[in-house]
């Protein structure tokens, strides 16, 4: 009995926490800062576009929006190739030689990225690769590298052994049994993954803060983290460059929300 | 034939092996390589930019785990937040998906809002919580003081005491939704004739939790309990963006102190100090499996 009235109770009080900040940012973005502090719940009363104006112009977000843009692209389109192909081989490759290649990559989910930051920014700086995008592509793909292979491997070795055999049989090389079987069936799974490794991309600070130097190269999460510097308690502009790093996010999320659970939650699994 | 087959068949072994190439060398060359020299990098007083430096045995490790109190007191801060982000994000995460687990169009609504956190970047999820916990205008202060509890305002961020706890909560605010999906996977694996049975033998709701619910979701539990472990030891934008640009002490972590080392040039106490947090998250993820797998 007790239980029937405490259900919604918690449910909606934990709806309202995640409701309200977020409502507050959004309504934020169309306020002065004394609107703000004297009344933060309630709609923008005389909305204005200013904060987003200063957000791009002076807090440089335009700039950074197309960086990220480029970076995350890159950084999905390479890992996407480069992991389905390594996938491929550890669940067609005959053997222990499948297994060892699939352990190999896959402890590096174990490893904290922090890890190997010195010697890694060592090594980046020594081929020129700091403070360029193509070095935060290869970055990016390198370290969400066991992420895809650990989903992608885990699906490609439902697809039944048959399938292949039947195209060996008409003389099909791994080449077009990859083109031709498992790509197209692996397409869920590569939709997953491209979300999930979008959302890791598009949001990762680590590398920029670590190899971006110059202005024009830094990324919307480093460009966001610049604005405590210059505008430290400028609310409103803070939550316009909030609001403009996830749009693209949250516009995805409610798009393909189905995809999104998978991939996260996969994820996770890997501990 | 068969030998024609089979002769193809071992050609097509040997074309298969260029598959990992790409993976491989980018793997082996930017992460496990530079993983492997920072145990060179760590026995040095290397600062970065000079040609030379000296090898100081292990006089890294031993400042560490001796002489240095901000890195002890960033230790510190990390275990606080551990724990209490461990033990909260998993009754939550718990509590939201039993309430969730049956599919309405409700609770997938639900489900979803509690979810969408866990995709915004970790340096939004700082601003806006950055705003909720400002001592002036901020939101917490303000409702407090619309609803007459005028006296329970604080300072937040700003206690040392306390700051650790703050973010805490903004790391639950943020993953928990994330971990809610986990249960509710593992919730929905369990078969209701359990239930239905129980219900037969006249157990009550609590019963049935404790004999049912509590240990066939254990998988389940453990991979929440690993999983958010191993990410509040290594939170890290979260701080940058609430605590500034490097954190003061009150919300160092070790992940942070890692990197305003290097910030600093001391290339090699950094990479000292990165394997120490290496291995702390390989022995507290060692030491939890056992335990979940003793309790399971």
């Amino acid at each position: 009995m007790l239980h029937k009235t405490i259900r919604p109770v918690v449910l909606l009080l934990g709806a309202a926490a995640v409701v309200l900040p977020l409502l507050v940012v959004l309504f934020g973005t169309f306020k002065t800062l004394p609107q703000l502090f004297d009344s933060p719940l309630s709609p923008p009363g005389s909305p204005t576009l200013d904060n987003y104006r200063r957000a791009v112009d002076e807090g440089g977000l335009g700039a950074a929006f197309t960086n990220s843009l480029v970076v995350t692209a890159g950084a999905v389109l390479l890992t996407l190739v480069v992991a389905s192909l390594a996938a491929f081989f550890c669940a067609r490759m005959p053997g222990r030689a499948g297994w060892a290649v699939f352990g190999v990559l896959v402890a590096g989910l174990a490893v904290p990225a922090q890890a190997a930051i010195v010697p890694q920014y060592v090594l980046f700086d020594r081929l020129g690769l700091t403070d360029s995008l193509l070095g935060l592509v290869l970055v990016d793909t390198t370290m969400t590298l066991p992420t895809a292979v650990f989903i992608l491997g885990a699906f490609l070795r439902t697809i039944p052994e048959e399938l292949y055999e039947a195209a060996e049989l008409d003389g099909a090389g791994p080449l077009r049994a990859f083109r031709s079987i498992a790509l197209p069936l692996t397409r869920p799974a590569l939709a997953t993954t491209g979300i999930f490794l979008f959302v890791m991309d598009w949001n990762d600070l680590l590398y920029p803060l670590l190899f971006v130097r110059s202005q024009e190269h830094r990324t919307l999460p480093l460009a966001l983290l610049d604005f405590q510097g210059e505008f430290l308690t400028q609310y409103p502009l803070l939550f316009a460059g909030v609001v403009i790093a996830s749009a693209p996010v949250v516009v995805v999320y409610v798009l393909l929300q189905r995809h999104f659970v998978s991939g996260l939650t996969a994820g996770a699994v890997r501990g | 034939m068969s030998s024609t087959r089979s002769a193809r068949s071992r050609r097509a072994t040997r074309a298969l092996w260029l598959f990992p190439v790409p993976a491989l060398a980018l793997y082996l060359f930017f992460f496990a390589y530079p993983t492997a020299q920072a145990v060179q990098y760590a026995l040095t007083d290397w600062d970065g930019y000079s040609t030379t430096y000296d090898n100081v045995g292990l006089r890294n490790f031993t400042e560490l785990a001796t002489g240095d109190d901000v890195f002890r007191n960033a230790a510190e801060n990390n275990l606080k937040l551990t724990v209490t982000v461990v033990l909260a994000q998993t009754a939550l995460a718990l509590l939201l998906a039993l309430y969730l687990v049956r599919t309405t169009r409700a609770s997938t609504l639900l489900r979803a809002l509690f979810f969408l956190p866990t995709v915004l970047s970790s340096v939004s999820v700082a601003f806006v919580w950055r705003f909720v916990y400002d001592p002036d205008g901020g939101l917490l202060n303000s409702g407090l003081r619309a609803v007459g509890l005028d006296s329970w305002q604080s300072v937040y961020l700003g206690n040392p005491d306390t700051a650790v706890f703050w973010l805490a909560v903004t790391q639950v605010w943020f993953h928990a939704g994330q971990m809610m999906v986990v249960y509710v996977a593992g919730l929905q694996a369990i078969p209701r004739e359990l239930y239905e049975a129980a219900e037969l033998d006249g157990a009550g709701r609590w019963d049935s939790f404790r004999h049912i619910t509590w240990p066939l979701v254990a998988p389940a539990t453990g991979i929440v309990v690993a999983y958010t472990t191993v990410q509040s030891f290594k939170a890290f934008d979260l701080v940058l963006g609430l605590g500034g640009n490097p954190p003061g002490p009150a919300l160092d972590l070790l992940s942070t102190r890692v990197y305003t080392t290097f910030s600093n040039n001391e290339f090699g106490y950094a990479a000292a100090q990165s394997l120490v947090f290496m291995a702390l998250i390989a022995l507290l993820t060692w030491v939890q499996r056992r335990a979940l797998r003793r309790a399971a």
